[in-house]
Order: C-alpha cells, then sequence, then structure tokens
C-alpha cells in the first residue's frame, strides 16, 4: 500500500529513536537554539548530571530577551542583564557551542536570526525554550517551544520525549485586499479557531494565499501558531523556500545544495494525504485586525465596534468582561479612534526587513503624532545592517521614530522598553497578556505594522488603508 | 536516577478562577532575570496578588483561609503562551504540588509533569464543585489519586484525565525521563546518522 503522510508525520517519523517505557517517543531534535533566559538553569542541571552536551556543533545560541536596545555596549545598567549575558558566554564557551554574540553581528531575536543564516532548514525538527520556535515551521520543519528541563534533554540527549500531536490543515484560498497582511491573516485564524482551539494539533497552513506569501509572511504566520495553542505551526517547503534559503551561510552549496532540495521537497505533505482536522477560510473575508482584550483571540476586525462581554457566549463572557474592565474600553464602541500612547514596531513575529520596509514605504514624509512615543526594533542585526543601507533607519527617525539596535524589546519587556503605568501600545508583537509589555496595568493592542504606522501618525487606531491610501499595495 | 513514585497527593485546595491563565500572569517577564529558579516562589502570580504600589490585592492566596494550600484549581488552557518554565517552577516553589484544570497548554503541562507536580483536567461542573466545596471549608483536603486518576474531596469523588504516559511516569517515578533519554544512545546515534543535516557523517 502506497502510504500517504503529511509533512508532520514525515518529519516526525525520520526522527523517531523509539518508544519510551512511558510510552512517549524519544523524538531526536536536529537543531537547538539557545538564548538567555531558558538555558542558564539548563546548563545548571547538566553541570549538576556531569552530562556533556551531545551535539554542540547543533547548537546555536543568540541573545535576545534582556538586551537593551539603545545601549549595544556592556556593561548595561542592568547588571541582572550583564550577568545573563555572562552566563550565556560562559556556557557557550565551556561547551563550544556557536554564540551569536552581541559584537558578531549576527545576533538577533532567535528566530529571525535561525532563518537568516540558513540554520532553520526543511524536514528538521528544532527546539528552543521559547514558544515562538512555532516560526520556524514557515520552511517546513516541525519547531517548537520546550521548557528549561527539556532544554536540559536536548543538550544532554539531543531528544526529548513528547507525545505526537494531531494535524490540523488550515486553507486560505482567495486574494487578501490591500492593505491586509499576514498578522491579519493569523490573528483571523486565532480569532476563528479560539486561543485553545489548537491543543494537541500542529497546524498546516496552505492555499493559495500561503503559496502566494514570501518566507518573511509565512513566518508572521507560523510565529503565532502558539497563540492558538497549536504547539506548531508550518507550510510545506516549495520553490519559495528553496530561493529564500539559497546561498545562505548554514545552507548546503553546489551539489549538496542540489540534494538538499531533493531531500526537502520529499518531506512535503502528499497531496492525498489526510488531516485530523480540516478548516477552510476565505481571504476575501479578512479586514485589518486588531486585539482589544487580553488574548490574541480578543480580536476584531478594524471596522468593527469592541464586543459587548454580556452579548458573549458564556463561555466568552468572563474573559471579555476582565479584558474590558483591563483595557478600559467602551463596549459598543467603534474601535477606530481608541487613542494610543505608544507604537512599537519589531518582534520575532513582525521585526523583518520587509515589515520594516512595508511600514516605512508609507511613513515617508509622515510625522508620529504629539505625544506618541513610537520605537522601531530591527529583529536582527543583520535585518538592522540591510534596513540602514535602504535609508529606513532615516525614514523612521524623519517620522519621529526611535531607531533601536536588535532585541525583542517591548515584546515581552525584559529589558528597559516598557510601558509605564496605563499607557496603550499599538504593537506588532504577538502577545495582549495583561502586563506583557513590563507595566502590570500597561494595555497592548495587536496588529500589522502598516497598523501601528498609522497609528503612531493619527495617535489613534485608525484604518490603515485610508489614513496611507493604500490600494496597490502589492497584496497577496 | 531514582525518583520518588508520584502516587497520591492530598493537600488543602485554592481555586483561582477563570480561563486563559497566561504565564506572564502566573510569573511576569521581569522575574525571569535569574541563572536558577531558587526564590521564584515568591514571585508566583505576583502582579495579581499585590499592586503597583506592592500592596496586597483582593486574591485567594492574600487569603488567611487559603494558607498553606498545594493544591490549585483553575479554568480552562490554563499556563497558556509562554513556555518559561519559569511558571510551574514559582508555582511549585509557592507550595504547590498539583494542578487541576478544565484544560492545559501544552508546553505547561509538559514542564510541570516534568519537574514532578501533576496537572490532570476535570470537567468544568467538577471544578466549581471542588471549589464551593473548599470555599465553605478551606481545610477540606482534596485526595489526588494518580494511579487511578481520581479526585476525592468533601466525600465526593471525581474523574480526572491525565494522558497515559504521563500517569505511568509519575506512578513509576520516571516523571523525568532524562535517563531513559540517555541510555537509549544506540538508537538515537543510528536515527542521527541517517539524517543529513545532523552532519555526523564524516
Amino acid at each position: 500500500m502506497n502510504e500517504q503522510k503529511n509533512l508532520f508525520e514525515k518529519v516526525w517519523d525520520a526522527h523517531d529513536a523509539g518508544r519510551l517505557s512511558s510510552g512517549r517517543t524519544q523524538l531526536i531534535i536536529g537543531t537547538h537554539l539557545i538564548h538567555e533566559v531558558t538555558s542558564p538553569q539548563a546548563f545548571g542541571m547538566l553541570r549538576d548530571l556531569g552530562l556533556a552536551v551531545r551535539c554542540p556543533h547543533r547548537t546555536f545560541a543568540t541573545v535576545d530577551h534582556i538586551v537593551p536596545t539603545n545601549e549595544r555596549e556592556e556593561p548595561f545598567s542592568d547588571p541582572l542583564a550583564d550577568e545573563m549575558i555572562r552566563e550565556l558566554r560562559r556556557n557557550c564557551k565551556d561547551y563550544g557551542i556557536t554564540f551569536f554574540d552581541l559584537p558578531s553581528g549576527k545576533q538577533g531575536i532567535v528566530h529571525i536570526v535561525g532563518p537568516e543564516l540558513g540554520i532553520t532548514q526543511p524536514g528538521t525538527t528544532i527546539a528552543c525554550g521559547d514558544s515562538h520556535t512555532s516560526t520556524h515551521g514557515a520552511f517546513g520543519a516541525i519547531a517548537f517551544g520546550i521548557g528549561t528541563t527539556q532544554v536540559r534533554d536536548v543538550l544532554a540527549a539531543q531528544s526529548i520525549a513528547m507525545d505526537k500531536l494531531k494535524v490540523r490543515r488550515i486553507n486560505v484560498n482567495g486574494r487578501l485586499s490591500p492593505g491586509v497582511y499576514a498578522k491579519d491573516v493569523i490573528l483571523h485564524i486565532i480569532r476563528t479557531l479560539g486561543v485553545k482551539g489548537g491543543i494537541g494539533y500542529a497546524y498546516e497552513y496552505g492555499g493559495e494565499v500561503f503559496d502566494r506569501f514570501t518566507m518573511e509572511e509565512r513566518m508572521t504566520v507560523c510565529n503565532m501558531s502558539i497563540e492558538g495553542a497549536a504547539r506548531c505551526g508550518y507550510v510545506n517547503p516549495d520553490a519559495t523556500t528553496f530561493e529564500y534559503l539559497k546561498g545562505r551561510p548554514y545552507c548546503p552549496s553546489g551539489q549538496e545544495w542540489e540534494e538538499a532540495v531533493s531531500r526537502w521537497s520529499s518531506f512535503a505533505s502528499d497531496a492525498d494525504c489526510s488531516y485530523d482536522d480540516l478548516v477552510e477560510i476565505d481571504a476575501a473575508d479578512i479586514a485589518p485586525t486588531v486585539t482589544w482584550g487580553i488574548n490574541p483571540g480578543q480580536a476584531v476586525f478594524i471596522n468593527e465596534n469592541i464586543p459587548d462581554p454580556e452579548k458573549l457566549s458564556a463561555g466568552e463572557r468572563e474573559t471579555a468582561r476582565e479584558a474590558i474592565a483591563h483595557m478600559a474600553l467602551t463596549p459598543g464602541a467603534p474601535i477606530i479612534g481608541t487613542p494610543i500612547d505608544v507604537a512599537f514596531i519589531g518582534s520575532c513575529t513582525n521585526g523583518r526587513l520587509s515589515d520594516l520596509q512595508e511600514a516605512a514605504h508609507y511613513l515617508k514624509g509622515r510625522r508620529v503624532a504629539p505625544g506618541v512615543k513610537a520605537i522601531v526594533v530591527p529583529g536582527s542585526q543583520i535585518v538592522s545592517a540591510i534596513a540602514e543601507k535602504q535609508g529606513l533607519d532615516e525614514i523612521y527617525r524623519e517620522a519621529g521614530f526611535e531607531w533601536r539596535g536588535a532585541g525583542c524589546s517591548m515584546c515581552l519587556a525584559m529589558n528597559p522598553d516598557k510601558l509605564v503605568g496605563d499607557q496603550l501600545c499599538a504593537s506588532t508583537s504577538n502577545r495582549n497578556f495583561k502586563g506583557r509589555q513590563g507595566s502590570p496595568t500597561g494595555r497592548t493592542m495587536l496588529m500589522s505594522p502598516l497598523m501601528v504606522a498609522a497609528a503612531a501618525v493619527t495617535g489613534e487606531i485608525c484604518d490603515a488603508r485610508e489614513v496611507f491610501g493604500v490600494e496597490t499595495a502589492a497584496s497577496q | 536516577m531514582a525518583l520518588t513514585k508520584i502516587t497520591n497527593i492530598t493537600g488543602r485546595g485554592i481555586y483561582l478562577p477563570g480561563d486563559d491563565v497566561d504565564t506572564d500572569r502566573i510569573i511576569p517577564a521581569r522575574y525571569l532575570k535569574c541563572v536558577t529558579f531558587d526564590g521564584l516562589g515568591e514571585y508566583a502570580f505576583f502582579d495579581e496578588r499585590f499592586d503597583t504600589e506592592g500592596s496586597a490585592k483582593l486574591h485567594p492566596m492574600n487569603e488567611a483561609r487559603f494558607g498553606g494550600a498545594s493544591i490549585l484549581l483553575a479554568g480552562s488552557n490554563f499556563g497558556c503562551g509562554s513556555s518559561r518554565e519559569h511558571a510551574p517552577q514559582s508555582l511549585y516553589r509557592y507550595g504547590i504540588r498539583a494542578v487541576l484544570a478544565v484544560s492545559f497548554a501544552e508546553i505547561f503541562f509538559g514542564n510541570s509533569i516534568q519537574l514532578g507536580m501533576p496537572c490532570l483536567t476535570l470537567e468544568r461542573q467538577d471544578i466549581e464543585k471542588i471549589a464551593a466545596i473548599i470555599e465553605q471549608n478551606p481545610a477540606t483536603p482534596v485526595q489526588i489519586d494518580i494511579a487511578a486518576t481520581k479526585i476525592t474531596c468533601g466525600g465526593e469523588i471525581f474523574k480526572a484525565g491525565l494522558p497515559e504516559g504521563s500517569r505511568s511516569g509519575l506512578v513509576d517515578g520516571r516523571w523525568d525521563p532524562i535517563a531513559e533519554l540517555l541510555e537509549n544512545n544506540e538508537n538515537v546515534d543510528r536515527v542521527m546518522r541517517a539524517l543529513p543535516y545532523m552532519d555526523l557523517r564524516k
């Protein structure tokens, strides 16, 4: 019998090292990405147990969460941040791990660094002590976040104990309207399937919209799979994937390149494979989307009103009440016109070159509204260098944005970039949890880079298509 | 490594109502600036328990009658968001030994099991029933029989859910898989050699 398999099953089977006595699978992790926040305790455990790192050459480190974006020289003003960087540096040195450190020119958010260096490849398994590891699924990898004890497992045994996931295929067919981006697609998917809809699933994204998407757009979608509770999300590798990877430092070249492409292609889901669930979404139904609440599923289209919790289903009501109270919004009022205090463009969701280019294109000649603090944080030093070569930094500065160094920054505010008090931030990041951006009473609204740019120049949540006259934006 | 067999857990309960409680709430990111997990217990649910001035807010964890509780009860999708193990570590170090919820986010669930803090699912009505019992009398013991995946509280018995791999791991003292992962070295080597990107052929 000719067994048809989806990509998840193929990659899983190729990395299956057998059944553990608990019945779980010992899954080989081919690529291990580490950073300063979730790895130090794992190295501590390794030392306590007297264990070595199994495959240092398959382990790659960078520093992203705690690096300040406005001071790039150590010592930083925060001694704890210093200690964490030093600890990672020591661990990488002791165990022979490649570290894309601050002076390397390759430092950045781990989920931006992996793809841009070609470390992220199709048909591989990738783990990192960070839930947004799902980003790497854009290349047809099975990539997911793990806890620190599992970081220890991967360091020591290059494998983890795991139960197989089910696979839900999500098709987005048709054409997105101008001004509608990958960010809107994933916010819409999460809103539709719910923030717990993905428990137990890997999401396979496909359909015409994904076929046309660039790698950076695919990464934006896969990045937020975890916000819909799917531990990983992926897109099947295709010509777009291979074209992106060709010539990247960690990718094979010459004869080996051809072999790699042929092997990578073989991991794509077979035409007649089966899925545990199938969801169809019409691209034409998606409009620019903004979150109004305290989880990424609490979102509306820009022309919709803020929901009234009392009119929602019993299951949604309590969280919605809490959200409305925290966000200090008026139920039933339009979301348009909500005043903002801060605009943030960056993060592993939307801190790539195309994100910075798209917003800059429309910001040219515009000014950030008085009283709004606007910052743009490139996702990596490489993104930053290319953007600066293209003059994007000047466009942002002239518009009144602060142009910063690479890091996670205000996505989770482990560095000095934080909201103050109950400031409201229009943000391209991935989580609008209470307190996420550094102030317990701070408020976050998630949206695409263009929508943040529009909010920055008008000082309020608005429809970027109207503000910027977006009509011909090269849309998918 | 011989691990404790986790078969029964008995303790007082504490109920934190609400769904989609995320790991940023369980432990705010500013407390992740550390190189060990020691001392994280005091930061569990910090911003839910204290206002920005540091004064205690109205929160079950601030109520003396729930002091010493070791069984946490919660809603659905508990522990969603970040993969930070600091979240279950802070709960464990606060004194929590098991979590009962309608459902769990997967990374949180895996992290908790791997540190020996069982997470069991119950029907929402059962969570609410147990919550009502402990509200009435916080001293009522909540007894968890891991092997039978059964909860006893206030004379009532509730059926709980726990995937078999996690259940047997806890009961047999194999909830931390590291020893077994290392033992299987030969198989690991064989699988890795068949993966060209692992670069082990040379």
